[in-house]
């Protein structure tokens, strides 16, 4: 909201450097987001009389003008075009300085010396016009050489750019930043009483009032004005709109923005004259009813809408014969505007119910000045004075205008006053203050709350009917605590920083996490953080055939749905680090995809008013993605990633199988990939980037992948951690054993290094898969293995016939239960 | 022997002399030992004559071939030595490497190692500061019901304040009943909710992870971010507690030059409501542009759990109190990194990754 300081000294004497006035703003809860100084550096504009206007030759965006500043005649050049001979329009002699900053200097185009510029309304900051100069002709005690401030009544003036939060209706206009900065300053705050001597005939006799959902408006207010001369408001009135960032446009329309900027109340006036019939009728919308509002645009209402809530329940206005003529609280209908032929306003002020008007908002994706205050919650007992003021205004801009005897009041259940019982020591208690009773009086009086004792230590606090935000007990007190800290500021509020019993900590899972990072890290990874939102087809380019889920509101195409794997991500990542030569990279990222939703991931439980019954939240899964793309990187390199990861973790019993048959693993390569389990759960997948993928993607070369699902990771009941019991080392000569076992493809070599294990018993201290061979000598369908088989005893050196008797078990074992020849 | 010669000593010296000194390496000195010293050596060829002198003579001559020898041996070794010593540096020289220029991709197994994203870097470095303050770390899903996003934080159905949070609606169940939570929020009423059911109130937890806002990408936001949610629920805790933690925390995270300030500000689920602005990382206070010349940085929101949102969970308002806060992970990142553009952070470009 923009706030010109001269407004507000309208209500309280506000003094004070500009700065300060902003630290105080800040303070209090209404955050300036830009502070603006109009009409300063003006003094040095002067009003002067067109003489002359001539083309240039040879110029056609150029005019040369010889103006009358009070002085010798001045040669002007001047690309505008909205003026003529005669017109009075603003001069910036050489040498001044814009309020832009920009400085008029003498200077010749096409042959012709300027001597000085005629300056628009924009670039003296006095109004967003820009497209032709500020034609100053008609203006009272303008002429020729009058300084245009003296010519406009401008005063410098400060605008504040206020960000009122959106619990503070009451702060929404004028009045109540000037309450509550007037608090802060400590000097009196008073509204001015409006009034105006009603000459008109009582009003029912010119209009009626009636409300058939008083759910919906509570409140329905009609006044009626007759013999309104519409123009132009008076330049004072337009400016403040002006500075307000409204852009004036009849009296009429004017004074109800005018009001709605003070006061805070929206109003609406319509030609009462282009009413089907006069009056005023509040009901619900039927459904599928329609309104062309004054934008131009044709509105459907009743209809609900698709979002939650938007149960398409509006409130229309309606003339008295019941046709709808505006949307309540949030927009007037075309057919009833005041133009410059009305004579008769009908001003219509309501309470609207936030939550009505709120709806209505959404579901029509229709948001207004007026909604946005309604909405928020408006004062249903501020309308009086507020219609009052309107008729003051107008009857200063239309000096004729003959106000109607009276008032149609339809009043329906409005909100019962509150009085809080507030106990200082509850107020010290949540703040942790030290504030004495008469002290929270004396923060709360000032912005309207009207504290009395009751009891030592108690106060009966009246809230005010402008604070729909302050509720009834027991929410309330912490609603008066807000005003009590915020009136006597938060900076001054001791600080302390609480301590507990309880220690803090990581869950297992959480450190888990950690470690596993740290692991890639370790392998030389870096992480990258590639989108959750993507495109539809971009999971399936890398083998995932499930559906994504949708997102129902996309802001693009292409961040449409949720991704059920990191893979494309990792490889778009890569990519681009390739197109900027970064080729040989490794490159993780642990983060959450998304999967089917899964039944007992319920909403249901807790839905609350409005929330769905018997939906199901999607399934999460933590992954761990590590794309593995540095030179001579493949799936034996992902293995290896496998194998530090475990180590890192402790992991025990993680087997490396082959997919299972005609079940190839999404975007890996068909023949050099691998599912992670542990017993039969699977934890993840490795291996490389299937060639065809990896060409999709623009990217040559074997890469290497490993995925692992971190959820399944850290549940120690699947995936065991290795013993965390050490075994002494020996200080006896170990003796190595080689074995080459002929076995079946089919076979995994862990196995038969598992039955090498344990044949070895409590002597064997390794076993180490060293050779792989395939080829001549050997059937097709069988490999020889090639083992490492190390002993040691604690307290002795193996003798060779030990060792023999120990090689034999081993070799005994494979064979049985592995069916291993020895080669 | 009528025809021996008589033996030239001082000749036969000065030769072996000559030949030893000749040498130039190692490798030369024992190719000059073997022919001064050597059994075909002169030296040794005048032992040989010995046999034709005459017993005294014999001895005195043998003496002094034997003191030659021993002359020369010692010699020899001291231009070994020398020799040595000289050969010592010369290799050194020659495998002289400026560790300044090491060519790390040339290594056969180059030693790298990656890096963590520098969110999750400000991540760790929240949470540690947290956990030293007491704090468990808790974590709750991504995508969120209605209730748990919105309406159990005080924002029914149609609540105007939902605009504040423009979010993403997924196509399952009933429209707009399943978000993709707007903030870390949600994870207060998880905690709270599991609190009562189990019975073991009090809660001290922080609780980072990924929102989502349909926020167009600029500088200083991203439509997918990191927030870090505070909750503390227990007995007697007040705003100057809120405070007091979130000055800690400022301190403890960006330094013990940049503290915090608290201004009101409106949040449905807190009474009374704050935002928090810590002291600007680039100018500490005294003004640039980055902080529009006010000394101050925005960087998260924060309350007193508003009884509302208690009841909503179980908690009976009058026995318990507590505060929640929130701020973005990736702003503290941008802050303490000074990245002059948030979309850096989602670019995963290694150049840019690697200075952290
Ligand atoms: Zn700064």
């Amino acid at each position: 909201m923009r706030v010109p300081l001269s407004w507000l000294r309208d209500f309280a004497p506000i003094d004070g450097d500009v700065d300060g006035l902003v630290a105080s703003l800040d303070d209090l809860g209404l955050m300036v987001e830009g502070v603006e100084r109009v009409g300063d550096g003006l003094g040095d504009i002067v009003v002067a009389r067109v003489l002359e206007v001539a083309a240039i030759e040879g110029a056609d965006r150029i005019r040369r003008v010889v103006v009358d500043a009070g002085g010798d005649p001045l040669e002007i050049v001047c690309g505008a075009f909205n003026f003529g001979q005669g017109d009075l329009v603003p001069l910036a002699p050489v040498g001044t300085v814009l309020p832009g900053g920009m400085e008029i200097g003498r200077r010749t185009m096409r042959g012709v010396t300027s001597n000085g510029m005629l300056c628009s309304g924009r670039e003296l900051a006095l109004s967003d016009d820009g497209a032709g100069l500020l034609v100053l002709s008609g203006v009272d005690g303008a002429g020729p050489g009058v300084p245009i401030v003296d010519a406009l009544g401008i005063e410098p003036d400060v605008v504040f750019d206020i960000t009122v939060e959106g619990n503070r209706p009451d702060a929404w206009c004028m009045a109540g930043i000037a309450r509550d900065l007037a608090a802060r300053l400590g000097v009196p705050f008073s509204l001015p009483e409006p009034g105006v001597t009603p000459a008109g005939p009582p009003v029912e006799t010119l209009a009626s009032a009636a409300v058939e959902a008083p759910e919906m408006c509570p409140r329905l207010t009609v006044r009626v004005l007759e013999a309104i001369d519409v123009g132009p408001s008076p330049p004072a009135i337009a400016r403040r709109l002006t500075m307000a960032g409204m852009r004036p446009i009849n009296n009429v329309v004017d004074a109800s923005n005018y009001v709605m900027l003070e006061l805070g109340q929206p109003t609406h006036p319509y030609d009462l004259d282009r009413l089907g019939a006069p009056g005023l009728l509040v009901r619900r919308a039927r459904p599928g009813e329609t309104l062309t509002t004054l934008d131009g645009v044709e509105r459907t209402l009743g209809n609900p809408g698709r979002g939650l809530g938007e149960t398409g329940e509006d409130c229309v206005i309606c003339d008295a014969g019941g046709t709808v003529i505006g949307i309540g609280g949030i927009f007037g209908g075309a057919s009833s505007e005041i133009s410059s032929e009305t004579t008769r306003v009908l001003l219509e002020a309501a309470y609207f119910e936030p939550m009505v008007i709120a709806r209505t908002s959404k579901t029509l994706r229709l948001r207004t000045e007026a909604s946005a205050r309604f909405e928020r919650g408006c004062d249903p007992f501020g309308i009086d004075r507020a219609t009052e003021r309107f008729c003051e205004l107008l009857a200063l801009s239309s000096p004729g205008t003959r106000v109607a005897q009276g008032t149609l009041d339809v009043r329906g259940a409005l909100r019962d006053p509150i009085v809080l019982t507030l106990r200082t020591e509850a107020v010290n208690d949540l703040l942790g203050t030290a504030l004495e009773t008469e002290e929270i009086a004396g923060l709360l009086g000032p912005i309207g709350f009207r504290c009395t004792p009751e009891a030592p230590g108690v106060l009966a606090v009246d809230v005010p009917s402008n604070r729909p935000d302050v509720r009834p007990a027991p929410h309330g007190v912490a609603d008066l605590a807000e005003e009590v800290a915020r009136t006597y500021g938060y900076s001054r509020i001791a600080r302390h920083q609480p301590t507990w019993a309880e220690p803090g900590g990581l869950t297992e899972a959480q450190r888990m996490r950690r470690r596993v990072r740290e692991a890639l890290v370790g392998l030389g990874a870096t992480e990258v953080w590639t989108p959750s939102l993507v495109d539809a087809g971009e999971d399936a380019r890398v083998g995932v055939t499930a559906a994504p889920i949708a997102i129902a509101n996309p802001m693009a195409q292409d961040q449409g749905w949720l991704r059920r794997t990191q893979m494309a991500g990792l490889l778009r990542a890569l990519g681009r680090n390739r197109d900027r030569r970064q080729g040989s990279v490794r490159l993780f990222e642990v983060g959450v995809v998304f999967g089917e939703p899964t039944p007992g991931r319920s909403t249901a439980e807790r839905s609350g008013a409005g929330g769905a019954q018997g939906a199901y939240l999607p399934t999460e899964r933590e992954l761990a993605s590590l794309l593995l793309a540095a030179e001579g990187d493949d799936a034996r390199v992902a293995v290896a990633a496998l194998d530090a990861i475990g180590a890192e973790l402790r992991l025990a019993g993680l087997r490396v199988r082959p997919p299972e048959e005609g079940a190839a693993l999404g975007g890996l390569h068909p023949t050099r990939s691998a599912r992670i389990l542990s017993g039969a759960v699977p934890v993840g997948v490795l291996g490389e980037i299937d060639p065809e993928v990896a060409e999709d993607f623009g990217i040559e070369g074997r890469l290497g992948w490993l995925e692992l699902d971190l959820g399944i990771l850290a549940d120690r009941a699947v995936v065991p951690r290795r013993d965390e019991r050490t075994r002494p080392i020996s200080r006896f000569p170990s003796s190595d054993i080689d074995l080459a076992l002929v076995v079946a493809d089919p076979v995994p070599a862990d196995e038969v290094a598992d039955v090498l294990g344990a044949a070895g018993g409590e002597l064997l201290e390794s076993v180490t898969l060293f050779d792989v061979y395939r080829g001549p000598g050997l059937e097709p369908g069988r490999r020889s293995l090639a083992f490492r088989l190390r002993f040691c005893a604690p307290d002795r050196t193996l003798t060779d016939r030990e060792v023999g008797a120990l090689r034999a078990a081993c070799v005994e074992a494979a064979q049985r239960q592995m069916g291993a020849v020895l080669r | 022997m009528t025809n021996a010669r008589p033996l030239d000593l001082d000749a036969l010296e000065s030769t072996a002399e000559r030949v030893l000194r000749a040498a130039t390496s190692t490798a030369e000195l024992a190719e000059a030992e073997t022919a001064a010293l050597g059994k075909r050596s002169e030296l040794a060829g005048a032992h040989r004559t010995l046999g034709a002198l005459d017993e005294s003579e014999r001895r005195r001559v043998g003496r002094e071939l034997h003191e030659l020898r021993e002359r020369m041996e010692s010699l020899a070794a001291a231009l070994r030595l020398e020799l040595q010593a000289k050969e010592r540096s010369a290799a050194l020289e020659a495998d002289r490497l400026d560790l300044s220029e090491v060519v790390v991709a040339d290594l056969r197994s180059p030693i790298v190692r990656g890096r963590t994203h520098p969110v999750t870097q400000s991540r760790d470095a929240l949470e540690d500061v947290f956990v030293a303050m007491g704090f468990k770390v808790a974590e709750g899903p991504e995508a969120e019901t209605d209730w748990y996003n919105f309406e159990a934080l005080n924002m029914p159905p149609s609540h105007p304040a939902r605009g504040m949070y423009d979010s993403f609606f997924l196509e399952l169940g009933e429209p707009e009943t399943i978000v993709l939570r707007t903030h870390t929020s949600p994870v207060q009423i998880r905690l709270m909710e599991a609190a009562v059911a189990a019975g073991t109130l009090p809660i001290h937890a922080v609780a980072p992870g990924r929102c989502f806002r349909r926020d167009t990408a600029d500088a200083s936001h991203l439509p997918v971010f990191h927030q870090v949610e505070g909750l503390v629920v227990d007995r007697k805790i007040t705003f100057g507690d809120l405070a007091g933690t979130i000055e800690a925390f400022t301190t403890a995270y960006f330094g013990p030059e940049v503290h915090s300030r608290l201004r009101p500000s409106y949040f449905p689920f807190t009474e009374p409501s704050a935002e928090y602005d810590i002291t600007c990382t680039i100018c500490l206070g005294a003004g640039c542009r980055t902080c529009s010349n006010t000394g101050w940085l925005e960087l998260g929101g924060c309350g007193m759990v508003d009884p509302a949102v208690f009841m909503a969970c179980g908690i009976d308002p009058a026995e318990w109190s507590g505060f929640a806060f929130g701020f973005g992970i990736d702003r503290c990142a941008q802050m303490r990194h000074q990245i002059p553009d948030m979309r850096a952070l989602v670019e995963n470009d290694l150049r840019f990754l690697a200075q952290f």
